[in-house]
């Protein structure tokens, strides 16, 4: 089975303070992402392609269909998986790098970074190490690390977020708009990695608006506006 | 105009009954405070009406009566309530720890060993060790019922915080038989060593607070402390200047105006029994 | 830090009535190890009572609350002896009141406030005891030297730290927390909830916090339960309760939140 699947989803909310009028967003979404795989989603602002991957995070809700993440060698439904699963999959098995970094008060940038190793139970020395490697790799300078990311600049931020997002080793990783604020070196930094996760077998579901690294990280690109409801 | 006639030892025999019921459950549970309906007595509160009402309680005709107060038996109130028994009791008394039977202390335990042939009665004012802790009557009770005596480690913590040493020198807590945790009256700490393993019955009456409690003869009595921190009698490094004794609980004594000062035993009788024998040699 | 698959609270059909007037009713849920649990609501909500009746504080009218001890038989904690109750409070549980003054000895050294937990387990060593002190207190970033000071000299940011340290010297499993940063200073509010974060991660606690505050569930709590007169409104995952609500109160409430 593939280690991502998606059959039949829909989304729509309801906004009960505007009287209770309904936005659906997508109906009938359908595609997977196998093992090593990178697949870009793409399409027009608002066609719900951040609304999918936050599905697929079990961040939002999703109204009909199944999302089978496949965990454990098992298939589970992220769609009606209760909280703690959920949570456990988010440790095991699907990471998210969204595309701003919710920064948390007083935590150093290294300590951001290294926190999912550590949840995971490597010892905090190791991750840090590990986290001040990516970081470097990142362009973000050591001076930085042990400052808490809500003063950097978005760039600096973003690079943060994605060396979170890379450094644990998990089967499914979720990228919304990971190139956005970013130069380009730190952009081909950024596909360098995409690339490398791809190597060891990641399977990667992208939301990225520009051409070009769509292009060079997209083995397949669906265009999200065949599920839009309009 | 006739005096009034007393009943023996003035108490009517159904008061002396009820006391008596408090003071078999409290010897049944050692340490424990047993409420009872403390009577108005001809002296106010606070000068010894708790160990008045249980030394009446168990007072018959051929007890021998001592009383003290902080060991001598000559002070205004160890003199008062033994003419108070004198006279309406009409038992026998004695300043003689050896001689009586039973002894009404205030603040002090005899330096004669007891036997078990003895009582001691002491007047408590304050029968609750965790009351400057904790005010709540419901509180401290139940802290009582489960045991909960972290509270009283939390004050010998505060004292060597804060002076280095446990600060207690007097109504030193002690817990006794492995689970009551009791104060044994405004004795100095000096005392405390003499509850454990007692030949004699002891019993605490306080008057005011309407609580009795005891340790039955032979009871395991161990002054609360740290394992770093032990228990230490703590005594002045002086000698009796009457009798010479140098293991004795010292009264320090205020000769003059310029500073001067001697030391001699609290237990006057002790201490008179000392210098009869010193002179017989 | 393992988890366990049995849960270690779990409340059933929890009801509490103050005579005619509802505190709650009807609340269920499972809570396990090392999970995070936020009720969150308005003045009025039910959220405390909820709190004083999984703590045992209040009886419920009906409904009960289970939790499995460190033996791991899960038990009814309404079955429970006064003594058991007192040992549990004392040794697996943490409460954490808003108001920290409810929560130490005001006048008694804050070493002191910290060792009693020791103390009424058994610990009979000073050095330790005030060693075991001396490193929770740093652990909640209070300075060394204020080790002897009672908490009365505490600023309030100060005592609810000290409330916190007196509460995990035990090494408790779960621990409640009802507004633990209400009415403290905003830059005092945040390096607590950094800390309370820091340290529930790290002790692998489970916590049941009460607050009306969506930041401070959405920093601390992975699941949410949203309450209101009594009855929960909508409950799941935090960041997808506070990202993605569906019921019309949450919404109402999650938009309220002024933007930073």
């Amino acid at each position: 089975m593939n280690p991502l699947q998606l059959t039949g989803v829909a989304k729509s909310f309801t906004m009960h303070l505007q009287g209770g009028v309904r936005l659906p967003v997508v109906a009938d979404v359908e595609f997977a992402v196998g093992a090593g795989e990178c697949v870009a989603l793409a399409g027009p602002s608002g066609t719900g392609k951040s609304s999918v991957l936050k599905m697929i995070f079990g961040n939002y809700r999703c109204d009909a269909g199944q999302i089978l993440v496949r965990h454990e060698g098992e298939p589970i439904d992220v769609a009606r998986a209760d909280a703690r699963a959920i949570l456990k999959l988010r440790r095991t098995t699907i990471g998210y790098v969204s595309q701003f970094l919710r920064a948390v008060p007083r935590v150093a940038a290294i300590d951001v970074v290294a926190e999912p190793l550590v949840a995971a139970g490597v010892p905090r020395e190791t991750a840090r190490g590990r986290a001040g490697d990516l970081l470097a790799r990142l362009n973000v300078p050591e001076r930085l690390w042990g400052l808490p990311p809500a003063t950097f600049s978005g760039g600096e931020q973003q690079r943060v977020n994605i060396a979170r997002g890379f450094l644990p080793e998990l089967p499914i990783l979720l990228l919304d708009e990971p190139t956005a604020s970013l130069d380009a070196d730190n952009r081909a930094i950024v596909m360098d990695l995409i690339t490398e996760k791809k190597k060891c077998g990641t399977a990667i579901a992208s939301i990225v608006h520009d051409d070009d690294v769509r292009a060079r990280t997209a083995d397949r690109v669906i265009d999200i506006t065949r599920f839009a409801v309009r | 105009m006739n005096a009034p006639a007393y009943n023996f030892a003035y108490l009517d025999e159904q008061t002396k009954r009820m006391i008596r019921r408090a003071i078999l459950k409290a010897i049944a549970i050692p340490g424990y405070q047993v409420p009872f309906a403390s009577r108005e007595m001809p002296m106010p509160y606070g000068w010894g009406t708790g160990g008045v009402q249980v030394t009446a309680s168990i007072l018959g005709p051929d007890d021998v009566l001592k009383v003290i107060d902080q060991g001598s038996d000559d002070t205004t109130n160890a003199v008062s309530i033994r003419k108070f028994f004198a006279k309406t009791a009409g038992v026998q008394t004695t300043t003689r720890t050896a001689e009586a039977t039973i002894i009404q202390t205030r603040h002090r335990i005899p330096e004669t060993p007891l036997t078990e042939d003895q009582v001691l009665v002491f007047q408590v004012p304050i029968p609750e060790p965790l009351r400057f802790l904790e005010p709540r009557e419901t509180e401290t009770r139940r802290m009582h019922a489960l045991a909960d005596y972290g509270l009283m480690h939390v004050k010998l913590y505060e004292d060597i915080a804060r002076h280095g040493h446990i600060a207690t020198t007097y109504a030193y807590p002690v817990k006794v038989d492995g689970r009551y945790v009791m104060d044994p009256s405004p004795t100095p700490k000096f005392d405390n060593p003499k509850m454990d393993d007692c030949a004699a019955l002891q019993l605490f009456g306080a008057g005011r607070e309407k609580r009795i409690y005891a340790i039955p003869p032979h009871t395991r009595v161990v002054s609360l402390d740290f394992e770093d921190h032990p228990f230490e009698r703590g005594r002045t490094p002086k000698t009796c200047e009457l009798c010479g004794a140098n293991d004795t609980y010292l009264d320090e004594v205020v000769t003059d105006d310029m500073g001067g000062r001697l030391f001699v035993c609290s237990d006057s009788d002790y201490c008179e029994k000392r210098r009869g024998a010193e002179q017989a040699k | 830090m393992t988890e366990s698959d049995a849960p270690l609270l779990l409340a059933e059909g929890l009801t509490k009535y103050y005579g005619r007037q509802l505190g709650c009713r009807d609340v269920s849920f499972a809570l396990y190890e090392g999970e995070v649990l936020a009720v969150v609501g308005e003045s009025g909500s039910g959220k405390t009572t909820l709190l004083q009746l999984l703590s045992t504080q209040l009886t419920p009218s009906a409904g009960h609350v289970r939790y499995r001890l460190r033996d791991g038989v899960t038990r009814d904690l309404a079955e429970l002896s006064e003594a058991e109750r007192r040992f549990l409070f004392r040794t697996d549980w943490g409460y954490v009141h808003q108001d920290a003054a409810l929560g130490l000895r005001m006048n008694v050294s804050a070493g002191a406030n910290v060792g009693e937990r020791l103390m009424a387990v058994g610990w009979r060593h000073y050095g330790r005891i005030r060693g075991a002190a001396a490193t929770w207190l740093d652990r909640v970033e209070i300075e060394a030297d204020r080790i002897d000071d009672p908490p009365l000299t505490y600023s309030g940011g100060m005592r609810q730290r000290l409330q916190i340290a007196r509460n995990l010297v035990t090494q408790p499993r779960l621990v409640f927390m009802d507004e633990p940063t209400g009415g403290l200073d905003v830059s005092v509010q945040a390096r607590l909830l950094d800390l309370l974060r820091g340290l529930v991660t790290e002790l692998g606690l489970a916590a049941v916090i009460v607050t009306h505050d969506l930041a401070v569930a959405r920093l601390l709590s992975h699941r949410i339960m949203v309450m209101k007169g009594g009855e929960v409104i909508e409950e799941g995952l935090t960041d997808q309760v506070l990202d993605d609500p569906r019921e019309p109160y949450t919404q109402l409430l999650v938009s309220s939140i002024l933007p930073a």
